[in-house]
C-alpha cells in the first residue's frame, strides 16, 4: 500500500473514532445523570442500566468506536494513537459545555489549548515506529 | 468513592491498551469494511491476549461509568488521561516503541493541559 494513502487512511479511522467515542461518552453521561439508582458494586445495576435509551445508544457508539481503535493500532503505534486521543478531551469538555451545560473555567479552556499545542506536535512524527507493520506489507 | 472509581479505571485501561497493541501488532494490519468486522471478532475470540485486554476495558468501562453519573463529563473523559503518560513509558518499555524527544515533549505538553483541566 502506498504511504500516502496509508496516512490517509490512518487520519480517517482517527476522526471516526474521535467522533464515536466523544459523543458515546456525551450519550453515556446523558444517560446515567438521568438514573433513578445509584451506580455501585452492583452488577445488577449496571445491567438494568442499559436498558435506558441514553446508555444503550451510548455503549454501542463506543463499542464501534472500539473496532475502530483495534484497526488504528493494526496501521498506528500506541504512543502515536494515545496522544492523538487526547483531542477526545477537548471534545468532552465542549460536550459537556453545550449539551450538559457544564460550568466550564477560563483555566479550564487553558488546558484545552495546550493539549491542541501537544497534540498537533506529536500528529507530526512517526505513526510507525516498532518495525513489524510497515515492514511485511 | 471518586478517586476510587479513578484508580481502578486508570489500571485497568493502562492493562487494557498494552496487551491490545501487543496483540495487534502480531496480527498484522486490520480493516473495519464489511468483511473486516467479522474478522476482527473472530480474531478477538482466538487471541487470549485480545480477550483479557477487553475484560480489562470492561472493568474500566463500568468505573467510567459510575464516575460519569456523579461528576461532570468535563472531569470525568480528562481525568482518565493521567494513564497515558505512564502507558506512553511502558509502550517503550514493553513493547519496544520509539519514543522521539519531539514526541515526548508533544506528550509531556499535553499532560500539562489535562493535569490543568482536571483541577
Amino acid at each position: 500500500m502506498p504511504l500516502s494513502s496509508k496516512t490517509t487512511r490512518t487520519y480517517f479511522l482517527l476522526v471516526l473514532f474521535l467522533a464515536l467515542r466523544a459523543f458515546g461518552n456525551l450519550s453515556l453521561a446523558w444517560g446515567t445523570k438521568h438514573l433513578p439508582e445509584t451506580l455501585a458494586a452492583d452488577p445488577l445495576v449496571y445491567i438494568r442500566s442499559m436498558l435506558h435509551p441514553g446508555i444503550s445508544v451510548g455503549i454501542a457508539m463506543l463499542i464501534l468506536a472500539l473496532m475502530v481503535r483495534l484497526a488504528l493500532l493494526s496501521v498506528a503505534d500506541l504512543s502515536f494513537i494515545l496522544p492523538m486521543t487526547a483531542i477526545g478531551y477537548v471534545l468532552a469538555a465542549l460536550l459537556g459545555r453545550v449539551f450538559l451545560h457544564e460550568a466550564v473555567s477560563p483555566q479550564r479552556w487553558l488546558a484545552v489549548t495546550l493539549i491542541f499545542a501537544g497534540a498537533a506536535l506529536v500528529s507530526s512524527t512517526p505513526q510507525a515506529t516498532s518495525g513489524n507493520v510497515e515492514g511485511s506489507k | 468513592m471518586t478517586w476510587v472509581l479513578v484508580i481502578v479505571m486508570v489500571v485497568a485501561t493502562v492493562l487494557s491498551d498494552l496487551l491490545q497493541s501487543f496483540e495487534m501488532k502480531r496480527a498484522g494490519e486490520q480493516s473495519v469494511g464489511a468483511r473486516g468486522v467479522g474478522r476482527l471478532l473472530r480474531m478477538i475470540v482466538a487471541r487470549r491476549y485480545l480477550l483479557l485486554s477487553i475484560v480489562c476495558l470492561a472493568f474500566s468501562f463500568f468505573a467510567f461509568m459510575a464516575l460519569v453519573q456523579s461528576a461532570p463529563l468535563s472531569f470525568a473523559v480528562p481525568v482518565s488521561a493521567s494513564s497515558f503518560i505512564l502507558e506512553t513509558v511502558l509502550a517503550k518499555i514493553l513493547l519496544k516503541e520509539h519514543i522521539g524527544a519531539r514526541r515526548a515533549a508533544g506528550c509531556l505538553l499535553v499532560l500539562c493541559g489535562v493535569v490543568l483541566l482536571g483541577k
